[in-house]
């Protein structure tokens, strides 16, 4: 028994549910106590999916227990044929059915559908989510794909986007842009968007896959290599580098010409090298949320933002191995857990600058007053955006600047804080000026300002200092002016010189 | 007082026959209740005790999740501990140590069973009695179900209260319990329009903390504030409390029987019951004229949710003037929702349980201009075209009585509104 109070990942049939519905004229009967239907609102309301996810659940009850709950399934099965009309249907059991054993996959062959019924195995008290979506994936390429004949032109199989997952989406719309400039053909996307026929029939004719989440598709390409002879990419093209380290993996398997792929899409590296990026350097970033997506994150904020990774870790055990190595060629501990106490502990003792996690982690920064950007599932509904926003790619890259700067303070405004940080309405605590949500803090500021109002009436300006405050920059002005006053009282004085003016500018600078 | 007997109407749909139906149930299961209950009793842990499934139903039902550590986990059941029993039952006791280690401020700890843990049988009454001897007097242990497989949604509350009425003090005196979980707003509007009424000893229950609990005995009367408390209603009752029996506090008309059947029960005067209720009421009247005039002659279609369709239903069609198409609801405790079945108009099919996919199909034919269901059914309608109102808000926003009658109201006309100011 482990205690658990948030999870990262749900249980291993939310993972076929991912899979399956992502899927074309694919029905998933799932045996399952009333109840277990929640999951569906993960698609209708995180996801904004518009129709039901394509899911039967037996929705057995204690009663039915006592009676046959293998009926109830058969007949769950048969509804489903019927009503649904699928290419195939995929059955399995939630954790409760696991425990009464009725079999699901020996019920469904006895139906004698006249379609392929895959009958999936997930141990729901061991394994978890990812798991679950990876075997699913699997166990229906494995009973569908059927030997074929490549296509003549160049082409490949994209694999592992799939419902629930974080900007899949997007991402196959730009891997395909970043392919077709290749000169390259799209033979099948699966499992988003592929419907069982397509998996059967075309499957085996591309020359080779992309494995864009090595934790849903590494499981079926390894496969797939196996059986049908088909390379598949270890580069996931998260990031600038990563991006032109995939298009050199394809170019050397294939002997392409490495044209210099670079895209006028992308902005992100100017965005980076430009000047009011420089406040970015060394800021420190701690670095949460499954393995795929934190290996490219770690890279990217190192390399590519100028920042100092100075943690790491997965929740995803399947992965452990790859972020332990990649801590260890950082000199960092990694940190392996689905325990998100253990996470906000981390957090706390290393204080980051910046968290790049989950939607878990979004907490862990609003608790600790920590600014976090989204990186990985699980994910909050604002994570899934409306507009073109992939994480692969060129526009991937842009994307993540856009997303990683935004809870940050922007650039001169950091340097204004900086000097004046000890100010009531323009300090550190009020946070960065383009984001709300301070407005607790802003009740605060006005009694204080009644109270400034008051205690410093008595203060004189001499003629020279007010001439010089007048030098400032208007947007800052009030800001030293009011600093500067509150400094002369605290030191007791009650007019202020020139002198006085850069002796309290002296003091609030860092 | 014959208020109810005029306002009897020509034929109520307590005597149609119900509509009954086995299939897919599209509701959440009675761990859900824990969302809001931890909430509402703050000196309070809930552990459930059950698979992943449960801790990520737990995290997905309170949707935009709780910041603080919330006062509710799962204690995950293993491999191992499906092996043997004597195992399960001292990995439940070390996890309760770790976790009263750590929670120090945790007064009630409620051991709640799941689906997985009902089918291995593994004995939480047995765990609660053990630990609460070791733990008393700082900490109380006890244990209820809100395993799928015997609870829909809100029947986790009651399950919940009704493991509470056992341990409630006894008393001679002659007190008045307010029966179910409200929001705090509404819990202070009603103890003082109660107060008010001259009715001295008034208590809630669930208290919002284990050393305010209500007392129970011959002399106490309760009433519910929410119609799926059956079996707690039951449990009190056993205690010897009398059951103060009405419609239930949804908007004006409701408020007022509601609000009428205490004061019946406790002797008060018509006219210092008018004193006392007529400024509120007309508030609630007039907030409600408006909405009425948008909602009058809309139809509406409930899929079952809460149990508090068919109540809901008699707010709609009597106080806002909208049709209803169907009602359905996860379970009916006539003798509970008797008074609100009684005053809703014969017409709309009255069902029961579940197909969902047949239920569906008989909402699309009928085209109602607003559908009241769960969050897996309300985008996937409207896509279709169907406004629709996702009925967990229901459970979660104050909406009872006089000053929450408008913002009841409201919360239907909201979707229909947005339908007509929406250009694209």
């Amino acid at each position: 028994m482990k205690l658990s109070v948030w999870t990262y990942e749900g249980p291993p049939h939310v993972g076929a549910m991912r899979v399956v519905t992502a899927m074309q004229n694919t029905h998933y009967v799932l045996h399952a106590p009333q109840g277990d239907t929640y999951a569906d609102l993960l698609f209708t309301m995180i996801e904004r999916k518009n129709s039901r996810p394509p899911v039967t659940y037996t929705t057995f009850k204690a009663r039915d227990l006592g009676s046959d709950t293998s009926e109830i399934f058969k007949k769950a099965c048969k509804d489903a044929y019927d009503r649904f009309k699928p290419q195939a249907l995929v059955v399995g059991a939630s954790c409760t059915a696991e425990l009464i054993q009725d079999d699901p996959g020996g019920l469904a062959e006895a139906l004698n559908l006249s379609i392929p019924t895959i009958p999936l195995e997930l141990p729901s008290y061991q394994r978890k989510e990812n798991y679950g979506a990876s075997e699913t994936f699997y166990q229906i390429v494995r009973k569908l794909a059927k030997k074929s004949n490549k296509t003549d032109q160049l082409s490949c199989n994209i694999l592992g986007p799939a419902s629930l997952g974080f900007r899949h989406r997007d991402d196959i719309i730009e891997i395909k842009k970043i392919l077709n400039d290749m000169g390259i053909d799209i033979n099948l996307i699966a499992p988003m968007g592929a419907s069982p026929e397509d998996i059967q029939v075309k499957t085996a004719k591309a020359h080779f896959n992309v494995m864009l989440y090595p934790e849903v598709a590494e499981t079926t390409c390894r496969y797939l290599e196996k059986e049908f002879n088909q390379p598949y990419t270890k580069t996931i093209p998260i990031g600038i580098g990563a991006t032109k380290e995939f298009i050199k993996e394809i170019s050397d398997i294939f002997g392409l010409k490495t044209n210099n792929h670079y895209s006028e899409r992308l902005r992100a590296d100017w965005w980076s090298k430009s000047i009011d990026s420089t406040y970015f350097t060394g800021k420190r970033v701690y670095v949460f949320g499954d393995a795929t997506h934190v290996k490219s994150s770690v890279k990217i904020a190192n390399e590519e933002m100028g920042f100092e990774v100075v943690g790491l870790g997965c929740y995803n055990r399947e992965f452990a191995r790859d972020i332990r190595s990649l801590g260890k060629e950082l000199n960092l501990d990694s940190l392996i857990t689905e325990d998100y106490l253990e996470v906000e502990a981390e957090i706390q003792r290393l204080q980051p600058e910046l968290i790049l996690g989950t939607q878990m982690e979004r907490h862990i920064g609003k608790r600790l007053g920590i600014p976090c950007a989204v990186i990985s599932a699980p994910f909050h509904v604002q994570d899934h955006p409306a507009r073109y926003s992939p994480q692969v790619g060129w526009e991937g890259a842009n994307v993540i600047f856009d997303t990683w700067v935004h809870p940050l303070v922007m650039g001169l405004e950091e340097h204004l804080l900086h000097m004046f940080r000890e100010d009531f309405e323009f300090n550190d605590s009020a946070g960065p000026s383009h984001l709300g949500g301070h407005s607790n803090h802003d009740i605060n500021i006005n009694e204080k300002r009644k109270e400034n109002i008051n205690n410093i009436e008595e203060i004189i300006w001499e003629k020279e200092a007010e001439l010089e405050l007048k030098k400032i920059p208007f947007f800052v002005r009030g800001k030293a002016r009011r600093n500067t006053e509150t400094f002369a009282k605290d030191k007791g004085l009650n007019s202020i010189s020139t002198e006085i003016l850069y002796e309290a500018k002296a003091h609030y600078a860092r | 007082m014959n208020i109810s007997s005029s306002l009897k109407i020509k034929q109520g749909c307590n005597n149609v026959p119900i509509l009954k139906e086995k299939g897919q149930n599209e509701v959440f299961c009675g761990l859900t209740g824990i969302i809001w209950l931890h909430r509402k009793i703050q000196d309070a842990f809930f552990l459930v005790v059950g698979s992943r499934t449960c801790a990520h139903l737990l995290q997905s039902a309170a949707g935009v999740m709780i910041f603080a550590e919330p006062r509710f986990g799962t204690a995950i059941l293993e491999e191992k501990d499906l092996a043997g029993m004597a195992d399960a039952q001292d990995e439940l006791d070390l996890q309760v140590e770790k976790l009263l280690e750590r929670r120090p401020e945790i007064k009630q700890l409620f051991l709640v069973g799941s689906c997985p843990s009902e089918v291995i049988k593994l004995d939480l009454s047995k765990a609660a009695e053990r630990l609460t001897l070791k733990y008393a007097p700082n900490v109380r242990v006890l244990s209820y179900s809100g395993s799928g497989i015997e609870t829909t949604f809100t029947q986790g509350e009651d399950a919940c209260l009704a493991s509470i009425v056992p341990t409630l003090d006894d008393t001679s005196q002659e007190e008045l319990i307010l029966v179910g979980a409200l929001p705090d707003i509404v819990e202070d509007q009603f103890l003082s329009l109660i107060g008010k009424l001259g009715i001295k000893k008034v208590t809630s229950f669930p208290s919002r903390t284990k050393n305010k609990a209500p007392k129970v005995g011959k002399n106490v009367k309760f009433i519910l504030c929410q119609p799926f408390l059956g079996d707690t209603c039951e449990a009190l009752e056993k205690r010897g409390a009398y059951h103060i029996k009405a419609s239930f506090p949804f908007g004006e008309e409701g408020t007022t029987l509601w609000l009428k059947a205490i004061a019946k029960a406790f002797n008060v005067g018509e006219n210092k019951f008018d004193e006392v209720t007529n400024g509120p009421r007309s508030r609630a009247t007039k907030a409600l004229e408006k909405i009425k005039q948008k909602l009058s002659g809309k139809s509406v279609f409930f899929f079952p949710d809460s149990q508090l369709e068919i109540p809901l239903a008699r707010f709609l069609v009597r106080e806002c003037g909208m049709k209803a198409v169907e009602v359905g609801s996860p379970y009916i405790n006539k003798k509970i929702v008797l008074s609100d079945m009684e005053l809703l108009p014969e017409g709309p099919i009255i069902s029961e349980g579940q197909d969902v996919d047949l239920q569906i199909e008989r909402c699309k034919a009928n085209k109602p201009d607003l559908t009241i269901c769960g969050m897996g059914l309300a985008n996937p309608l409207e896509a279709e075209g169907l406004a629709t109102k996702w009925s967990i808000e229901l459970v979660f926003s104050p909406v009872h009585g006089y000053e929450q009658a408008g913002d009841l109201g409201a919360l239907f006309y909201r979707p229909i509104k947005r339908r007509e100011v929406l250009q694209i």
